[in-house]
């Protein structure tokens, strides 16, 4: 997809729309997500951003992740957090902004800013290389073989991580 | 007008952003946690879009981006362990509320 701008073709411009549409959704419902003030809204409105990402993954033709996005992230994780927000008195009214929003609001616009200078400034080498059809077969040879300690590090967190959660919430 | 490696950059900070905002500014420490995960997604992005446009036979990001992914998981099934002591102990998921240990 890195031709030069005279050479733009159909392929260019359906991923530009795809692009434009789905970082729309993705920022529109985050924003959704920090101003709505019913937490049950918020939580739907994660769903939906985690699957407009698992829509941007597919257009940078990232196939196993934007599945993995869907499964772990839109399904698995919003399941938990929508349990966390039952947990919540008030759930119609209980997402509020603290005394400190203001300086937070001045503090996030400094990083996005510094961001994005870094982004804009920053002299990217960009390879002309074409990504693989599929990623699947290279991810599970890269986990196994060149990854492998950490894959089973990761595994042992998690291991920690139930064995913690089940610690923390059981009955005394 | 093609995408480019810029493009990528600049959604994924925009989305961090928006996380930290929230995890900085919320009472509600579900929201918090939600914000947490906007955050993780907005880098997430960062690492697959690096990928494609700096390394794509070799997908050095996906790697991040899938430990990532099973890092945020453990992070929420141990930050709801936490809620649920705290509503327990104080009847409330207010951060400001739980602030005892301050000095």
């Amino acid at each position: 997809m890195l031709h030069s701008p005279a050479l733009i073709t159909s392929g260019d411009i359906g991923l530009a729309v795809a692009f434009w549409v789905l970082a729309g959704i993705a920022i529109a419902s985050a924003l959704s997500v920090i101003l709505v003030r019913s937490m049950f809204r918020a939580a739907i409105f994660l769903v939906l951003t985690f699957f407009g990402i698992a829509g941007l993954y597919v257009t940078l033709e990232a196939d196993f992740i934007a599945v993995v996005q869907v499964l772990i992230y839109a399904g698995a994780i919003s399941i938990l957090l929508i349990f966390a927000v039952l947990f919540t008195k008030d759930v119609n009214r209980g997402s509020t902004f603290n005394k400190t929003a203001l300086l937070s609001f001045l503090i996030a616009s400094l990083v996005f800013v510094s961001m994005v200078i870094t982004a804009l400034t920053t002299n990217w080498t960009i390879s002309a290389e074409a990504a693989p059809a599929t990623t699947i077969g290279a991810l599970a040879g890269a986990l196994f073989n060149r990854y492998v300690l950490p894959f089973e590090i990761v595994g042992l967190l998690l291991l920690a991580a139930i064995i913690g959660a089940l610690v923390l919430v059981r009955e005394k | 007008m093609v995408i480019g490696l810029e493009h990528y950059v600049i959604l994924s900070s925009l989305l961090f952003c928006i996380g930290l905002f929230g995890a900085l500014s919320k009472r509600n420490a579900v929201m918090i946690l939600m914000s947490l995960e906007l955050m993780f997604n907005g880098v997430n992005i960062a690492m697959v879009a690096f990928s494609r446009y700096i390394t794509p036979v070799l997908l050095t990001g996906h790697i991040f981006a899938l430990f990532i992914i099973v890092v945020a998981a453990a992070e929420v099934a141990l930050a709801l362990g936490i809620i649920v002591a705290l509503y327990r102990t104080r009847e409330s998921v207010d951060v400001e509320e739980a602030a005892s240990m301050r000095g």
